[in-house]
Protein backbone atom coordinates (compact mmCIF):
# COMPACT_ATOMS: atom_id res chain seq x y z
CA UNK A 1 0.00 0.00 0.00
CA UNK A 2 1.08 3.37 -0.49
CA UNK A 3 1.65 6.09 2.14
CA UNK A 4 -1.10 8.94 2.02
CA UNK A 5 1.61 11.37 3.31
CA UNK A 6 5.52 10.61 3.28
CA UNK A 7 7.62 13.37 5.21
CA UNK A 8 11.45 12.85 4.63
CA UNK A 9 14.22 15.11 6.77
CA UNK A 10 11.76 17.97 7.00
CA UNK A 11 13.30 21.00 8.80
CA UNK A 12 12.36 24.36 9.56
CA UNK A 13 14.39 27.05 11.24
CA UNK A 14 13.71 30.54 12.74
CA UNK A 15 16.69 32.30 11.86
CA UNK A 16 19.57 30.48 13.53
CA UNK A 17 16.81 28.65 16.00
CA UNK A 18 15.48 25.68 15.46
CA UNK A 19 11.58 25.26 14.45
CA UNK A 20 11.85 21.75 13.70
CA UNK A 21 14.73 19.66 12.02
CA UNK A 22 14.92 15.67 10.75
CA UNK A 23 11.67 14.98 11.19
CA UNK A 24 10.53 11.16 9.04
CA UNK A 25 7.62 9.39 8.87
CA UNK A 26 4.59 7.96 7.03
CA UNK A 27 1.05 8.01 6.87
CA UNK A 28 -0.89 5.32 5.39
CA UNK A 29 -4.58 6.04 4.84
CA UNK A 30 -6.85 5.44 7.45
CA UNK A 31 -4.43 6.64 9.92
CA UNK A 32 -4.79 8.72 12.79
CA UNK A 33 -1.44 9.94 14.11
CA UNK A 34 -0.77 11.95 17.26
CA UNK A 35 1.97 14.57 17.54
CA UNK A 36 2.34 15.37 21.57
CA UNK A 37 5.13 17.43 22.89
CA UNK A 38 5.47 20.70 25.41
CA UNK A 39 4.87 24.40 24.07
CA UNK A 40 7.76 25.68 21.81
CA UNK A 41 8.37 21.86 20.81
CA UNK A 42 8.03 22.30 17.16
CA UNK A 43 4.53 20.98 16.95
CA UNK A 44 2.46 23.48 15.40
CA UNK A 45 5.25 25.02 13.41
CA UNK A 46 6.11 20.72 11.60
CA UNK A 47 1.90 20.75 10.81
CA UNK A 48 2.09 24.18 8.77
CA UNK A 49 5.47 23.21 7.39
CA UNK A 50 3.50 19.77 6.46
CA UNK A 51 -0.46 21.28 5.60
CA UNK A 52 1.22 23.99 3.22
CA UNK A 53 0.97 27.06 5.22
CA UNK A 54 4.88 27.52 6.08
CA UNK A 55 7.70 26.82 3.23
CA UNK A 56 10.18 23.73 4.82
CA UNK A 57 13.52 25.21 5.09
CA UNK A 58 14.59 21.31 4.11
CA UNK A 59 13.02 17.83 3.10
CA UNK A 60 9.96 16.86 1.27
CA UNK A 61 6.31 16.33 1.97
CA UNK A 62 5.30 13.63 -0.54
CA UNK A 63 1.22 13.23 -0.52
CA UNK A 64 -0.68 10.27 -2.75
CA UNK A 65 -2.67 12.84 -5.05
CA UNK A 66 -5.80 11.16 -6.77
CA UNK A 67 -4.57 12.75 -10.22
CA UNK A 68 -1.10 12.16 -10.46
CA UNK A 69 0.03 9.54 -7.79
CA UNK A 70 2.67 10.35 -4.98
CA UNK A 71 3.57 14.10 -5.51
CA UNK A 72 6.33 16.53 -3.39
CA UNK A 73 4.42 19.29 -1.95
CA UNK A 74 7.07 21.81 -1.09
CA UNK A 75 7.81 21.86 -4.52
CA UNK A 76 4.61 21.79 -6.53
CA UNK A 77 2.54 24.73 -7.81
CA UNK A 78 0.90 27.31 -5.47
CA UNK A 79 -2.42 26.66 -7.14
CA UNK A 80 -1.49 23.19 -6.84
CA UNK A 81 -1.41 23.26 -3.89
CA UNK A 82 -3.87 25.78 -2.84
CA UNK A 83 -6.46 23.44 -4.75
CA UNK A 84 -4.99 20.62 -2.39
CA UNK A 85 -5.79 22.96 0.31
CA UNK A 86 -9.67 23.04 -0.20
CA UNK A 87 -10.40 19.71 -1.72
CA UNK A 88 -7.89 16.77 -0.39
CA UNK A 89 -6.65 18.84 2.87
CA UNK A 90 -8.88 20.13 5.83
CA UNK A 91 -7.10 22.04 8.07
CA UNK A 92 -8.74 22.26 11.83
CA UNK A 93 -7.35 25.69 14.00
CA UNK A 94 -7.26 25.11 17.73
CA UNK A 95 -9.34 28.95 17.77
CA UNK A 96 -12.35 28.14 15.09
CA UNK A 97 -12.42 32.07 14.48
CA UNK A 98 -9.38 31.56 12.63
CA UNK A 99 -10.83 28.83 10.50
CA UNK A 100 -13.96 30.14 10.10
CA UNK A 101 -15.45 33.32 8.46
CA UNK A 102 -17.46 35.30 11.26
CA UNK A 103 -19.44 37.67 9.32
CA UNK A 104 -20.94 34.56 7.36
CA UNK A 105 -23.96 32.42 8.46
CA UNK A 106 -23.08 28.90 9.30
CA UNK A 107 -24.93 27.35 5.91
CA UNK A 108 -22.18 29.47 4.00
CA UNK A 109 -19.86 28.86 6.17
CA UNK A 110 -19.67 25.03 5.40
CA UNK A 111 -20.89 25.70 1.36
CA UNK A 112 -17.89 27.66 0.50
CA UNK A 113 -15.50 24.92 -0.24
CA UNK A 114 -18.37 23.81 -2.14
CA UNK A 115 -18.35 26.77 -4.27
CA UNK A 116 -14.64 26.98 -4.15
CA UNK A 117 -14.64 23.80 -5.72
CA UNK A 118 -17.13 24.86 -8.20
CA UNK A 119 -20.98 23.72 -7.09
CA UNK A 120 -23.74 26.16 -8.21
CA UNK A 121 -26.48 25.25 -7.24
CA UNK A 122 -28.11 26.70 -4.33
CA UNK A 123 -30.47 23.98 -3.13
CA UNK A 124 -27.72 21.49 -3.32
CA UNK A 125 -25.55 23.45 -1.19
CA UNK A 126 -27.89 24.15 1.23
CA UNK A 127 -28.83 20.30 1.24
CA UNK A 128 -25.08 19.56 2.43
CA UNK A 129 -24.71 22.28 4.76
CA UNK A 130 -27.70 20.86 6.70
CA UNK A 131 -27.12 17.76 6.27
CA UNK A 132 -23.05 18.49 7.91
CA UNK A 133 -24.92 20.60 10.57
CA UNK A 134 -26.52 17.25 11.50
CA UNK A 135 -23.38 15.07 11.48
CA UNK A 136 -21.76 17.39 14.05
CA UNK A 137 -24.69 17.87 16.11
CA UNK A 138 -25.56 21.56 15.37
CA UNK A 139 -29.57 21.91 15.35
CA UNK A 140 -30.27 22.78 11.65
CA UNK A 141 -32.75 25.09 12.36
CA UNK A 142 -29.33 27.35 13.48
CA UNK A 143 -28.22 27.35 9.58
CA UNK A 144 -28.45 30.63 8.95
CA UNK A 145 -27.13 31.66 12.07
CA UNK A 146 -23.46 33.35 12.67
CA UNK A 147 -20.85 31.64 13.79
CA UNK A 148 -20.49 34.78 16.58
CA UNK A 149 -23.86 33.80 17.86
CA UNK A 150 -22.50 30.16 18.45
CA UNK A 151 -21.00 28.90 21.82
CA UNK A 152 -17.16 27.73 21.54
CA UNK A 153 -17.74 24.07 21.27
CA UNK A 154 -20.52 24.54 18.63
CA UNK A 155 -17.85 26.90 16.99
CA UNK A 156 -15.10 24.15 16.77
CA UNK A 157 -17.74 21.49 15.49
CA UNK A 158 -19.18 24.36 12.59
CA UNK A 159 -15.09 24.33 11.97
CA UNK A 160 -15.09 20.41 11.50
CA UNK A 161 -18.07 20.52 9.18
CA UNK A 162 -16.85 23.55 7.13
CA UNK A 163 -13.54 21.36 6.39
CA UNK A 164 -14.67 17.81 5.99
CA UNK A 165 -17.90 18.73 3.48
CA UNK A 166 -15.69 18.23 0.43
CA UNK A 167 -15.07 14.81 2.10
CA UNK A 168 -10.86 15.12 2.75
CA UNK A 169 -8.69 12.20 2.60
CA UNK A 170 -6.03 13.66 5.16
CA UNK A 171 -6.93 16.35 8.19
CA UNK A 172 -4.24 18.38 10.02
CA UNK A 173 -5.77 19.20 13.50
CA UNK A 174 -3.74 21.84 16.10
CA UNK A 175 -5.36 21.22 19.02
CA UNK A 176 -8.85 20.80 18.29
CA UNK A 177 -9.82 20.65 21.86
CA UNK A 178 -7.84 23.37 23.12
CA UNK A 179 -9.66 26.15 25.37
CA UNK A 180 -13.00 23.71 25.46
CA UNK A 181 -14.63 22.83 28.70
CA UNK A 182 -14.00 18.98 29.79
CA UNK A 183 -17.40 17.96 29.20
CA UNK A 184 -17.60 19.72 25.49
CA UNK A 185 -14.11 18.19 25.11
CA UNK A 186 -15.71 15.10 25.13
CA UNK A 187 -18.28 15.31 23.03
CA UNK A 188 -16.12 16.70 19.88
CA UNK A 189 -13.64 13.82 20.55
CA UNK A 190 -16.17 11.47 20.32
CA UNK A 191 -17.59 13.09 17.41
CA UNK A 192 -14.07 13.41 15.70
CA UNK A 193 -13.63 9.71 16.56
CA UNK A 194 -17.12 8.71 14.87
CA UNK A 195 -16.21 11.32 11.66
CA UNK A 196 -12.60 9.64 11.12
CA UNK A 197 -13.75 6.02 11.25
CA UNK A 198 -16.86 6.72 9.30
CA UNK A 199 -15.21 8.38 6.81
CA UNK A 200 -12.29 6.52 6.70
CA UNK A 201 -9.97 9.83 7.32
CA UNK A 202 -6.51 10.05 7.79
CA UNK A 203 -5.17 12.75 10.23
CA UNK A 204 -2.35 14.51 12.19
CA UNK A 205 -3.41 15.54 15.73
CA UNK A 206 -1.01 18.01 17.02
CA UNK A 207 -1.75 18.64 20.95
CA UNK A 208 -0.50 18.63 24.23
CA UNK A 209 -3.53 17.00 26.07
CA UNK A 210 -2.28 12.68 25.90
CA UNK A 211 -6.01 12.01 26.33
CA UNK A 212 -6.96 13.84 23.29
CA UNK A 213 -4.08 11.01 21.52
CA UNK A 214 -4.97 8.02 23.77
CA UNK A 215 -8.73 8.10 22.26
CA UNK A 216 -8.24 9.12 18.55
CA UNK A 217 -4.67 8.33 17.53
CA UNK A 218 -3.07 4.98 16.30
CA UNK A 219 0.62 5.88 16.71
CA UNK A 220 2.18 8.43 18.33
CA UNK A 221 5.15 11.10 17.60
CA UNK A 222 6.48 13.06 20.83
CA UNK A 223 8.77 15.71 20.30
CA UNK A 224 10.93 17.82 22.29
CA UNK A 225 13.04 21.13 21.12
CA UNK A 226 12.00 20.78 17.59
CA UNK A 227 13.31 16.57 17.48
CA UNK A 228 11.36 13.42 17.33
CA UNK A 229 12.18 12.01 20.73
CA UNK A 230 9.97 9.37 20.39
CA UNK A 231 7.84 7.47 18.17
CA UNK A 232 5.10 4.09 18.17
CA UNK A 233 1.56 2.86 18.76
CA UNK A 234 -0.16 5.11 20.86
CA UNK A 235 -0.51 2.40 24.15
CA UNK A 236 2.95 1.20 23.74
CA UNK A 237 4.12 5.02 23.82
CA UNK A 238 1.93 6.00 26.46
CA UNK A 239 2.14 2.43 29.02
CA UNK A 240 6.16 1.99 28.14
CA UNK A 241 7.51 4.87 27.79
CA UNK A 242 11.06 4.62 26.22
CA UNK A 243 12.38 7.90 26.40
CA UNK A 244 13.55 10.03 29.40
CA UNK A 245 11.13 13.18 28.20
CA UNK A 246 7.96 11.05 27.09
CA UNK A 247 8.31 9.13 31.00
CA UNK A 248 7.86 12.78 32.12
CA UNK A 249 5.21 14.08 29.85
CA UNK A 250 2.97 10.85 30.59
CA UNK A 251 3.48 10.85 34.59
CA UNK A 252 2.91 14.81 34.78
CA UNK A 253 -0.33 14.06 33.64
CA UNK A 254 -2.87 14.40 36.75
CA UNK A 255 -4.71 11.04 37.84
CA UNK A 256 -8.02 11.54 39.04
CA UNK B 1 -5.34 84.84 -21.19
CA UNK B 2 -6.81 82.19 -23.09
CA UNK B 3 -7.31 79.12 -21.41
CA UNK B 4 -4.50 76.47 -22.44
CA UNK B 5 -2.05 79.19 -20.87
CA UNK B 6 -3.27 78.28 -17.76
CA UNK B 7 -4.15 74.85 -17.71
CA UNK B 8 -2.08 72.32 -19.51
CA UNK B 9 -5.04 70.01 -21.81
CA UNK B 10 -7.66 68.44 -19.47
CA UNK B 11 -5.48 69.78 -16.32
CA UNK B 12 -3.12 66.72 -15.82
CA UNK B 13 0.19 66.73 -17.48
CA UNK B 14 1.55 64.83 -20.37
CA UNK B 15 3.94 62.41 -18.63
CA UNK B 16 1.13 61.61 -15.98
CA UNK B 17 -1.18 61.21 -19.03
CA UNK B 18 0.72 58.77 -20.57
CA UNK B 19 1.32 56.78 -17.47
CA UNK B 20 -2.58 56.60 -17.04
CA UNK B 21 -2.33 55.93 -20.75
CA UNK B 22 -0.27 52.81 -20.31
CA UNK B 23 -2.12 51.78 -17.51
CA UNK B 24 -5.48 51.92 -19.60
CA UNK B 25 -3.61 49.72 -22.16
CA UNK B 26 -2.44 46.99 -19.91
CA UNK B 27 -6.29 46.65 -18.56
CA UNK B 28 -7.34 46.63 -22.02
CA UNK B 29 -5.47 43.60 -23.17
CA UNK B 30 -6.15 41.63 -19.80
CA UNK B 31 -9.79 43.01 -19.69
CA UNK B 32 -11.24 43.04 -15.94
CA UNK B 33 -7.79 42.85 -14.37
CA UNK B 34 -7.16 45.59 -12.06
CA UNK B 35 -3.91 47.70 -13.49
CA UNK B 36 -2.33 49.92 -10.29
CA UNK B 37 -1.66 53.39 -11.32
CA UNK B 38 -0.11 56.55 -9.79
CA UNK B 39 -3.75 58.35 -9.20
CA UNK B 40 -2.99 62.19 -8.64
CA UNK B 41 -4.66 64.35 -6.50
CA UNK B 42 -7.14 66.24 -8.15
CA UNK B 43 -8.86 69.29 -7.16
CA UNK B 44 -12.05 67.37 -5.97
CA UNK B 45 -12.04 65.25 -3.17
CA UNK B 46 -12.23 61.45 -2.97
CA UNK B 47 -15.52 60.29 -4.19
CA UNK B 48 -16.39 62.97 -6.50
CA UNK B 49 -15.22 60.73 -9.40
CA UNK B 50 -11.51 61.27 -9.26
CA UNK B 51 -10.48 58.29 -10.57
CA UNK B 52 -13.18 58.99 -13.73
CA UNK B 53 -11.60 62.11 -14.12
CA UNK B 54 -7.82 61.18 -14.41
CA UNK B 55 -9.20 58.39 -17.01
CA UNK B 56 -11.35 61.16 -19.31
CA UNK B 57 -8.41 63.23 -19.16
CA UNK B 58 -6.33 60.87 -20.41
CA UNK B 59 -8.51 59.62 -23.03
CA UNK B 60 -9.65 63.19 -24.31
CA UNK B 61 -8.64 64.43 -27.57
CA UNK B 62 -9.57 68.53 -28.62
CA UNK B 63 -12.00 67.05 -30.76
CA UNK B 64 -14.02 65.38 -28.65
CA UNK B 65 -17.21 65.85 -27.55
CA UNK B 66 -18.01 65.04 -23.84
CA UNK B 67 -20.81 64.04 -20.99
CA UNK B 68 -21.05 63.44 -18.22
CA UNK B 69 -24.30 62.07 -16.05
CA UNK B 70 -24.42 61.25 -12.23
CA UNK B 71 -26.97 58.57 -11.57
CA UNK B 72 -28.03 58.80 -15.25
CA UNK B 73 -28.57 62.48 -14.99
CA UNK B 74 -26.80 64.81 -16.63
CA UNK B 75 -28.01 67.78 -14.20
CA UNK B 76 -26.82 66.91 -10.96
CA UNK B 77 -23.95 68.37 -8.83
CA UNK B 78 -21.59 65.52 -9.47
CA UNK B 79 -22.02 65.55 -13.31
CA UNK B 80 -22.18 69.62 -13.97
CA UNK B 81 -18.86 70.21 -12.00
CA UNK B 82 -16.87 67.58 -13.75
CA UNK B 83 -18.34 68.92 -16.96
CA UNK B 84 -17.61 72.61 -16.54
CA UNK B 85 -14.15 71.13 -14.79
CA UNK B 86 -13.66 69.74 -18.63
CA UNK B 87 -15.06 73.08 -20.23
CA UNK B 88 -12.62 74.95 -18.56
CA UNK B 89 -9.34 73.03 -18.60
CA UNK B 90 -9.72 71.42 -21.87
CA UNK B 91 -11.92 73.60 -23.58
CA UNK B 92 -13.76 70.25 -25.15
CA UNK B 93 -16.98 70.90 -26.68
CA UNK B 94 -19.82 68.95 -24.28
CA UNK B 95 -23.25 67.89 -25.02
CA UNK B 96 -26.20 66.17 -23.55
CA UNK B 97 -27.35 63.72 -25.82
CA UNK B 98 -25.95 60.73 -25.78
CA UNK B 99 -25.60 59.82 -29.16
CA UNK B 100 -23.72 62.88 -30.11
CA UNK B 101 -20.95 62.78 -27.40
CA UNK B 102 -17.99 60.63 -28.08
CA UNK B 103 -16.68 60.49 -24.22
CA UNK B 104 -19.20 59.13 -21.76
CA UNK B 105 -18.09 59.69 -17.90
CA UNK B 106 -20.82 58.35 -16.08
CA UNK B 107 -21.22 57.38 -12.22
CA UNK B 108 -23.65 54.37 -11.55
CA UNK B 109 -25.71 53.91 -14.81
CA UNK B 110 -25.18 53.12 -18.41
CA UNK B 111 -27.13 55.31 -20.60
CA UNK B 112 -30.31 53.77 -22.32
CA UNK B 113 -29.55 54.29 -25.87
CA UNK B 114 -26.84 51.84 -26.88
CA UNK B 115 -23.61 53.00 -27.65
CA UNK B 116 -21.73 52.71 -30.18
CA UNK B 117 -17.91 51.99 -31.54
CA UNK B 118 -16.85 55.02 -31.73
CA UNK B 119 -17.68 56.07 -28.29
CA UNK B 120 -15.93 55.36 -24.80
CA UNK B 121 -17.80 55.28 -21.49
CA UNK B 122 -15.53 55.93 -17.98
CA UNK B 123 -16.53 54.72 -15.23
CA UNK B 124 -16.62 56.22 -11.49
CA UNK B 125 -15.22 53.57 -9.35
CA UNK B 126 -15.35 53.83 -5.51
CA UNK B 127 -14.46 50.29 -4.83
CA UNK B 128 -12.62 48.31 -7.35
CA UNK B 129 -11.80 45.18 -5.64
CA UNK B 130 -15.55 42.70 -5.76
CA UNK B 131 -13.69 40.64 -3.10
CA UNK B 132 -12.94 43.57 -0.47
CA UNK B 133 -16.18 43.05 1.91
CA UNK B 134 -15.43 39.23 1.92
CA UNK B 135 -11.57 38.90 2.07
CA UNK B 136 -9.64 42.82 3.63
CA UNK B 137 -6.24 41.65 2.47
CA UNK B 138 -5.29 43.14 -0.11
CA UNK B 139 -2.23 40.47 -0.67
CA UNK B 140 -4.74 37.72 -0.46
CA UNK B 141 -7.84 38.80 -2.83
CA UNK B 142 -4.57 39.42 -5.47
CA UNK B 143 -3.63 35.88 -5.20
CA UNK B 144 -7.21 34.84 -5.56
CA UNK B 145 -7.56 36.91 -8.41
CA UNK B 146 -4.16 35.74 -10.27
CA UNK B 147 -5.36 31.67 -9.24
CA UNK B 148 -8.72 32.50 -10.47
CA UNK B 149 -9.95 31.33 -6.45
CA UNK B 150 -13.51 32.82 -7.09
CA UNK B 151 -15.44 30.73 -4.49
CA UNK B 152 -15.93 33.31 -2.06
CA UNK B 153 -17.91 35.55 -4.87
CA UNK B 154 -20.98 33.07 -4.75
CA UNK B 155 -20.70 32.98 -0.94
CA UNK B 156 -22.09 36.08 -0.99
CA UNK B 157 -24.74 35.31 -3.57
CA UNK B 158 -25.17 32.40 -0.74
CA UNK B 159 -25.52 34.77 1.94
CA UNK B 160 -28.22 36.95 0.01
CA UNK B 161 -30.71 33.94 -0.79
CA UNK B 162 -30.21 32.28 2.91
CA UNK B 163 -31.16 36.04 4.38
CA UNK B 164 -33.60 37.58 1.75
CA UNK B 165 -34.97 34.48 -0.18
CA UNK B 166 -33.11 36.20 -3.66
CA UNK B 167 -30.00 37.68 -4.77
CA UNK B 168 -30.53 41.06 -2.95
CA UNK B 169 -27.16 42.48 -4.61
CA UNK B 170 -29.12 45.35 -6.61
CA UNK B 171 -25.67 47.17 -7.40
CA UNK B 172 -22.19 46.65 -7.91
CA UNK B 173 -23.20 43.02 -8.93
CA UNK B 174 -20.03 41.08 -9.68
CA UNK B 175 -19.48 39.63 -13.44
CA UNK B 176 -17.17 37.61 -14.58
CA UNK B 177 -14.94 38.89 -17.30
CA UNK B 178 -13.62 37.17 -20.84
CA UNK B 179 -14.19 33.59 -18.39
CA UNK B 180 -11.20 35.02 -16.49
CA UNK B 181 -11.65 37.69 -14.11
CA UNK B 182 -14.35 38.44 -11.11
CA UNK B 183 -14.83 42.44 -11.63
CA UNK B 184 -16.80 44.80 -9.58
CA UNK B 185 -18.85 46.75 -12.90
CA UNK B 186 -19.31 49.91 -9.86
CA UNK B 187 -21.92 50.58 -9.10
CA UNK B 188 -24.03 50.36 -11.72
CA UNK B 189 -27.56 48.51 -10.92
CA UNK B 190 -27.68 44.95 -12.21
CA UNK B 191 -30.39 46.17 -14.87
CA UNK B 192 -27.68 47.68 -16.58
CA UNK B 193 -25.10 44.36 -16.31
CA UNK B 194 -26.71 42.85 -19.61
CA UNK B 195 -25.58 46.20 -21.81
CA UNK B 196 -22.14 45.48 -21.02
CA UNK B 197 -21.26 43.35 -23.88
CA UNK B 198 -21.38 46.54 -25.85
CA UNK B 199 -19.89 48.02 -28.81
CA UNK B 200 -18.48 50.90 -27.12
CA UNK B 201 -14.99 50.99 -24.71
CA UNK B 202 -15.70 50.52 -21.27
CA UNK B 203 -12.80 51.97 -18.79
CA UNK B 204 -13.06 51.93 -15.25
CA UNK B 205 -11.11 54.51 -13.15
CA UNK B 206 -10.42 54.27 -9.23
CA UNK B 207 -8.67 57.36 -7.74
CA UNK B 208 -8.70 56.69 -4.00
CA UNK B 209 -8.15 53.04 -4.54
CA UNK B 210 -5.74 53.65 -7.24
CA UNK B 211 -6.72 51.08 -9.79
CA UNK B 212 -7.44 51.29 -13.90
CA UNK B 213 -8.94 48.44 -15.39
CA UNK B 214 -11.04 47.95 -18.62
CA UNK B 215 -13.88 45.89 -20.58
CA UNK B 216 -12.80 46.09 -24.62
CA UNK B 217 -15.64 46.32 -27.02
CA UNK B 218 -17.99 42.88 -27.28
CA UNK B 219 -16.02 40.97 -24.62
CA UNK B 220 -17.64 38.06 -23.15
CA UNK B 221 -19.44 39.73 -19.48
CA UNK B 222 -21.13 37.25 -17.48
CA UNK B 223 -23.33 38.22 -14.30
CA UNK B 224 -22.36 35.70 -11.32
CA UNK B 225 -25.37 33.14 -9.99
CA UNK B 226 -26.62 30.10 -9.11
CA UNK B 227 -28.58 27.17 -11.67
CA UNK B 228 -31.41 27.35 -9.42
CA UNK B 229 -31.35 30.90 -8.70
CA UNK B 230 -30.64 33.00 -12.11
CA UNK B 231 -29.40 36.54 -12.77
CA UNK B 232 -32.26 38.44 -13.00
CA UNK B 233 -31.76 41.69 -14.34
CA UNK B 234 -34.29 43.88 -12.30
CA UNK B 235 -36.05 47.15 -12.60
CA UNK B 236 -39.28 48.98 -10.99
CA UNK B 237 -42.39 47.38 -12.61
CA UNK B 238 -43.54 50.43 -13.85
CA UNK B 239 -43.39 52.85 -17.12
CA UNK B 240 -42.11 56.21 -16.58
CA UNK B 241 -44.84 58.58 -15.62
CA UNK B 242 -43.56 61.14 -17.81
CA UNK B 243 -42.15 59.75 -21.02
CA UNK B 244 -44.17 56.28 -20.27
CA UNK B 245 -41.26 54.42 -21.53
CA UNK B 246 -41.18 50.69 -20.36
CA UNK B 247 -38.20 49.84 -20.88
CA UNK B 248 -35.56 52.10 -18.50
CA UNK B 249 -34.21 52.25 -15.41
CA UNK B 250 -36.44 54.27 -13.44
CA UNK B 251 -35.79 56.28 -10.01
CA UNK B 252 -39.35 56.39 -7.61
CA UNK B 253 -40.08 59.92 -6.29
CA UNK B 254 -42.23 60.70 -3.49
CA UNK B 255 -44.35 63.29 -4.08
CA UNK B 256 -46.10 64.10 -0.45
CA UNK B 257 -47.07 62.39 2.60
CA UNK B 258 -49.98 60.33 1.33
CA UNK B 259 -48.16 57.93 -0.57
CA UNK B 260 -48.30 59.24 -3.71
CA UNK B 261 -44.90 58.59 -5.81
CA UNK B 262 -43.91 58.54 -9.31
CA UNK B 263 -41.49 56.65 -11.48
CA UNK B 264 -39.22 58.81 -13.87
CA UNK B 265 -36.10 57.14 -16.13
CA UNK B 266 -33.12 57.95 -14.19
CA UNK B 267 -31.43 58.66 -18.10
CA UNK B 268 -32.58 62.34 -18.40
CA UNK B 269 -31.57 62.54 -21.55
CA UNK B 270 -33.42 59.39 -22.46
CA UNK B 271 -36.51 60.69 -20.98
CA UNK B 272 -36.05 64.41 -22.92
CA UNK B 273 -35.64 63.02 -25.89
CA UNK B 274 -38.81 60.22 -25.50
CA UNK B 275 -40.86 63.35 -24.77
CA UNK B 276 -39.79 65.65 -27.17
CA UNK B 277 -41.12 63.10 -29.54
CA UNK B 278 -43.99 62.85 -28.39
CA UNK B 279 -44.59 60.38 -25.81
CA UNK B 280 -46.27 61.02 -22.59
CA UNK B 281 -46.69 59.30 -19.49
CA UNK B 282 -49.56 58.94 -16.85
CA UNK B 283 -48.09 62.61 -15.16
CA UNK B 284 -46.74 64.31 -18.11
CA UNK B 285 -49.54 66.84 -18.56
CA UNK B 286 -49.01 67.94 -15.24
CA UNK B 287 -45.60 68.47 -14.46
CA UNK B 288 -45.88 70.21 -17.86
CA UNK B 289 -48.51 72.83 -16.34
Amino acid sequence: MTPLLQVRDVAKFYGGRIGCTGVSFDLYPGEVMGIVGESGSGKSTLLNCLAGHLPPDDGQVIFDTRADGPVDTVTMSEPARRMLGRTDWAFVHQHAREGLRMGVSAGGNIGERLMAVGARHYGDIRHSAEDWLGRVEIDTGRIDDRPTQFSGGMQQRLQIARNLVTGPRLVFMDEPTGGLDVSVQARLLDLLRGLVREMGLSALIVTHDLAVVRLLADRLMVMKDGHVVETGLTDQVLDDPQHGYTQLLVSSVLQV
Amino acid sequence: MSVMDEYNFAYIDEQTKRMIRRAILKGLAVPGYQVPFASREMPMPYGWGTGGVQVSAAALTPDDRLKVIDQGADDTTNAVSIRKFFERTAGVATTEETSEATIIQTRHRIPEVELTEDQILVYQVPIPEPLRFLEPRETETRKMHSLEEYGLMHVKLYEDISRHGNIATAFAYPVMVNDRYVMDPSPIPKFDNPKMEMAAVQLFGAGREQRIYAVPPWTKVVSLDFEDYPFDPSKADHPCDLCGAEDSYLDEVILDDAGNRMFVCSDTDYCRSRREAGHEGRLAAETMA
